[in-house]
């Protein structure tokens, strides 16, 4: 015991030690805080700017900080309003329409950019009202990257292309078909558009219609691959098993120097003769509010705009800069890539900064796959109309707060008079030694866990995006429950997700709990060889990243070119098209989440078995009682008391799995597999950020955890 | 008949746990040869999974050999991770054990409201409730701060671990406490000298969980902190997944490396899982 005690002790002194040290560093007046979201050769761009920028500026830090993308805006939006963000981020203008609403940045000062030295098409992209948000860096818009040992010229139009003869096996093309990111740039080539000038759904128009039926026909006729991802994308071009990509400069570092292969901006589209205009994101150097104040800051930015920063950002991040005078640079000059780029910029369309884009994604996605699936386009498209504008329905008027209040006062006034009549002062006296065990836990759940918890709850009271929240006391509640007008039962229901919210999470926990239980059973034999190693290999699907399994699942479960497939090809079942039905899909969902969530089971039934006492095992034993006897009578009902608390934390948890729906299945077909939580998260973060709509979601999620919990409570309490 | 399944039964049971093994680390396989693969490809290439170029640039990558400094930051990063989800195991247990003996033992006032209170914490989606926590970390001065990151990771993991480790003490026999109560011992005495090491097993189990509960966490560890020396491996991995694209290679390579400390914090704990009650000097 006293040599374990002190490697306890040690242990706890290094953590307080690891604590201790992270006090904020004082941010003095010459640091500048730069947040970013690049990696690689990007990443050594903007830290070689930095260092550059010090030494021109003697005693200046330039404190750089790389956030992941995907919590990018969450923690902008959290940390710049209060004043803890940064002086100066990058970021696409995409975002600047949030960002405006959101007060996280400010207008560049008019001195800080020459706008005879950027292009004006990038330049426009950054601008609002006249006034400029961002210094405009670079631009990023897709090409056709074709390989040229397969085709020597680039084609002149996609239908040459298709055309063109190659090796048996080889696809003319691949993109990511299924995105409207990439699909954009054949609407745009029938004159058609995701959103008009006023952000209002334009996709559902003839030009609409021609381009799904095209893109139908390239997959029929096999010219480009079912089910593309971005990293099926670039592993069919690195092996040569595409001819031609079409992709961003982002594609160059992942294909090194695998293919010989040019890029080309994209080419014509022969049936309607116009060109395919991708989308254009344009990265800019923005000011928060505070950062505007501090000339160091502003100085900065005007730094990352001049010819000298575009230069390095094009040699050494090979980014396509905004910058004019750049490109006369012999090292520009000479990068065909970069040129080929800069080319297809040209002929690019700025994609919208209006929240309303936001919204406009989803719908546009499942329009197109089921257009790939052979549906009716022009239905598809009806249908992700109507999905867009009731997701950007104006917010309900505002109602008096008054009534609510003075509920809640009563339910308040009432709950304290029942507590102060059932508690008596001696019960409470005689409470006390055990509050000393609990005070505590009390506190810091409350602190951390309930109030933030309640404070969300109270959001779902109001409406409207963060900036001009307004009160409508329980219209969000009245629109979910009513499935806002629709049938009851119809796509996106709150009713019909709720039941397959509880199909997923009843096949989840049943399957967890059955799997889990039984390696426990097996892994606790004291004879079983192998044991310790056994144990340790089988956590390994709760010890690695879920992120990174999930997408791997995802990738086997690939109709063409995944595993699972090529597995049951080997005992002779013809291909599945995992995600184009509800069954299979929910299927590809429900191996993965099990594949997750057994180790923990599996752990805690270990755990429970060896608290155990063996005498008693040993006592039925003697009893001739059978094996699986003794498993029923004995075993189990000893578990119940440890196993309880995992099961329904885990149904719980389950109930609210959102991950491995967003990844693997992703809601397909057509948002049929997502369940009650995703919902919610939709409303939050790809709904134009309506976030009481979400908390009314989780809300009502909470509420129907209660009562079936309560349920089961008083239906087991009924059996026993 | 009996004998010969007696004979054989060994060896249906490594069957079984031999599929069951199939089953975990298959798409674990896949991982790894994405992992070995130069430029991170090989996620679609049928039923075997072999990298192709083998090469191990992508765990350079993520080591950081290939940037000045890089591989300190790594190691700090580590450090990090390994700081944050050690002590959120050792905040949750010391916060969860007494409350969770109480639950067990003691009949208070409030008990089964807080059970409750409890229980209900988990059944709410965090979905609206981030903005809310950085503002009170921001008032508690613990933000950017890992203290304020361990304390948000085990106050979520407390209520698990409370409901685990009263079941755990329920099974515990009222007599071992009273028979040392009556030897002269106080209540937390009791609770601390006999009732804590016959509940070993329960606690390992209770110390993984909330262990791995930080050590995978992403999102919340990326808003709260804002030093880059600071980032559990979770946020550094992440950092691999672009707008547009992701690196899939390092990624992989990343989850791989990630994973190790957790094996072998697993085997260390599941030592705690074989000795049990006998090792408490608990008998008859």
């Amino acid at each position: 015991m006293r040599p374990r005690l002190w490697v306890l002790v040690l242990v706890a002194l290094a953590c307080a030690l690891g604590l201790a040290n992270t006090a904020c560093e004082d941010i003095t007046a010459r640091t500048i805080v730069v947040w970013h979201a690049y990696r690689g050769d990007e990443e050594r761009a903007i830290e070689e700017l930095a260092s550059r920028f010090e030494k021109a500026h003697p005693g200046t830090l330039v404190e750089l900080l790389a956030v992941p993308f995907e919590a990018y805006p969450a923690k902008l939006e959290a940390a710049a309003p209060h004043g803890h963000g940064p002086d100066v981020f990058i970021d696409t203008h995409g975002r600047l329409g949030a960002y405006r609403r959101e007060h996280v940045v400010a207008p560049t000062p008019p001195d800080v950019a020459d706008p005879a030295q950027y292009d004006t098409i990038a330049l426009d992209a950054v601008s609002e009202g006249g006034r400029l948000f961002a210094v405009p860096l670079s631009t990023k818009c897709v090409a056709l990257y074709y390989d040229v040992d397969l085709l020597p010229e680039p084609p002149a139009t996609l239908e040459d292309l298709v055309a063109a003869k190659l090796p048996e096996g080889t696809l003319p093309l691949a993109y990511e078909a299924n995105s409207a990111y990439f699909h954009a740039a054949l609407l745009s080539a029938f004159g058609g558009r995701l959103l008009d000038d006023h952000g209002a759904f334009a996709f559902d128009s003839d030009a609409g219609v021609r381009s799904l039926e095209l893109v139908h026909e390239l997959t029929a006729k096999h010219a480009i691959p079912a089910e593309p991802s971005g990293a099926l994308v670039t592993q069919l071009f690195a092996s040569k098993q595409a001819a031609a990509v079409i992709g961003g400069p982002w594609l160059r570092s992942d294909l090194g120097d695998k293919v010989r292969y040019r890029v080309a901006p994209l080419p014509k589209i022969a049936r309607s003769g116009e060109l395919m205009r991708p989308l254009l994101t344009v990265e800019g150097a923005m000011l928060t509010p505070h950062g505007a104040t501090r000339p160091l800051a502003v100085d900065f930015v005007q730094f990352l705009g001049s010819k000298e920063a575009a230069i390095v950002l094009a040699t050494v991040g090979h980014q396509v800069v905004a910058r004019r005078d750049a490109w006369t640079d012999p090292a520009l000059a000479g990068d065909p890539v970069l040129g080929a780029f800069h080319d297809a910029v040209r002929s690019s369309v700025p994609m919208s900064s209006s929240t309303r884009m936001q919204a406009a994604w989803v719908p546009a996605n499942e329009a197109i796959e089921k257009a790939l699936r052979g549906e009716d386009p022009r239905a598809a498209l009806a249908e992700a109309r109507r999905r867009f504008d009731d997701a950007t329905k104006p917010p309900p008027p505002p109602s008096s707060p008054t009534p609510a209040l003075v509920v809640l006062g009563l339910v308040l006034l009432a709950a304290s008079i029942q507590i102060a009549r059932r508690t008596r002062l001696a019960d409470v006296k005689a409470s006390l030694p055990a509050y000393r065990y609990t005070a505590h836990a009390v506190l810091v759940v409350l602190v951390l866990v309930v109030v933030p918890l309640l404070a969300g709850a109270a959001t779902s009271l109001f409406a409207g995006s963060r900036d001009d929240m307004r009160y409508v006391g329980f219209a969000n509640y009245v629109a979910i429950l009513t499935a806002r007008g629709g049938a009851l039962l119809g796509h996106g229901s709150f009713y019909l997700t709720l039941l397959v919210t509880v199909l997923w999470t009843l096949l989840n926990v049943t399957l967890h709990v059955a799997i889990g239980v039984a390696l426990g059973v097996l892994l606790s034999r004291p004879l079983l060889k192998l044991r310790a190693a056994y144990r340790a290999l089988l956590v390994l699907p709760w010890a690695v990243p879920s992120y990174v399994t999930a997408l791997a699942w995802k990738g086997m479960f690939h109709r063409q070119f995944g595993a699972v497939n090529a597995l049951l090809g080997l005992v002779g079942v013809h291909p599945i098209s995992w995600f184009s039905r509800f069954s299979t899909a929910l299927t590809a969902n429900v191996t993965t989440n099990v594949w997750l969530g057994f180790p923990f089971m599996m752990v805690v039934t270990i755990g429970a078995l060896t608290s155990i006492p063996k005498e008693v095992l040993e006592a039925a034993e003697v009893d001739g009682a059978t094996r699986w006897q003794r498993f029923w009578r004995v075993t189990l009902p000893l578990l119940r008391p440890a196993l309880l608390p995992a099961v329904v934390l885990g149904g719980i948890w389950t109930f609210n799995m959102f991950n491995v729906v967003f990844l693997v299945s992703g809601g397909e077909p057509d948002g049929e597999t997502d369940i009650l939580v995703s919902e919610a998260y939709r409303w939050a973060f790809t709904r134009d950020a309506q976030y009481g709509y979400a908390a009314a979601y989780a809300v009502l999620i909470f509420g129907l955890l209660w009562l079936i919990t309560r349920a089961t409570r008083k239906w087991q309490g009924a059996g026993t | 008949m009996t004998s010969l399944l007696r004979k054989i039964e060994p060896l249906l049971v490594h069957l079984a746990v031999l599929v069951a093994l199939a089953f975990a680390l298959y798409p674990i396989l896949w991982v790894l040869s994405t992992a070995l693969s130069a430029g991170g490809l090989g996620a679609h290439s049928g039923a075997i999974p072999r990298p192709h170029d083998v090469t191990l640039d992508n765990f350079r990558t993520v080591v950081g050999t290939d940037r000045v400094g890089g591989t300190a930051l790594f190691g700090r990063q580590v450090l990090s991770s390994i700081v944050v989800s050690l002590a959120t195991a050792v905040v949750g247990v010391v916060i969860a054990t007494p409350a969770a003996y109480a639950l067990a033992r003691f009949r208070f006032v409030g008990a089964r409201t807080g059970e409750r209170a409890l229980l209900a914490t988990q059944m709410f989606p965090a979905v609206a409730s981030a903005v809310p926590l950085y503002l009170i970390l921001d008032a508690l001065h613990l933000l950017d701060t890992r203290l304020g990151l361990v304390l948000v990771y085990a106050s979520t993991a407390v209520p698990f671990a409370i409901f685990q480790l009263r079941g755990a003490f329920e099974t515990i026999p009222v007599d071992l406490e009273e028979a040392a109560m009556v030897d002269g011992a106080t209540r937390g005495q009791a609770f601390v000298r006999v009732v804590l090491p016959a509940a070993r097993p329960a606690i390992a189990v209770t110390a993984l969980f909330c262990f791995m509960s930080a050590w995978n966490e992403f999102i919340l560890a990326a808003t709260l902190l804002s030093r880059e020396s600071a980032f559990t491996l979770p946020v550094v991995l992440q950092r691999y997944v672009g707008e547009h694209d992701a690196a899939w290679g390092p990624f992989a390579a990343g989850a791989i490396l990630v994973s190790l400390p957790v094996m072998i914090f697993f085997y260390v704990a599941q030592r705690q899982l074989v000795s049990g009650l006998t090792a408490g000097g608990v008998k008859g």
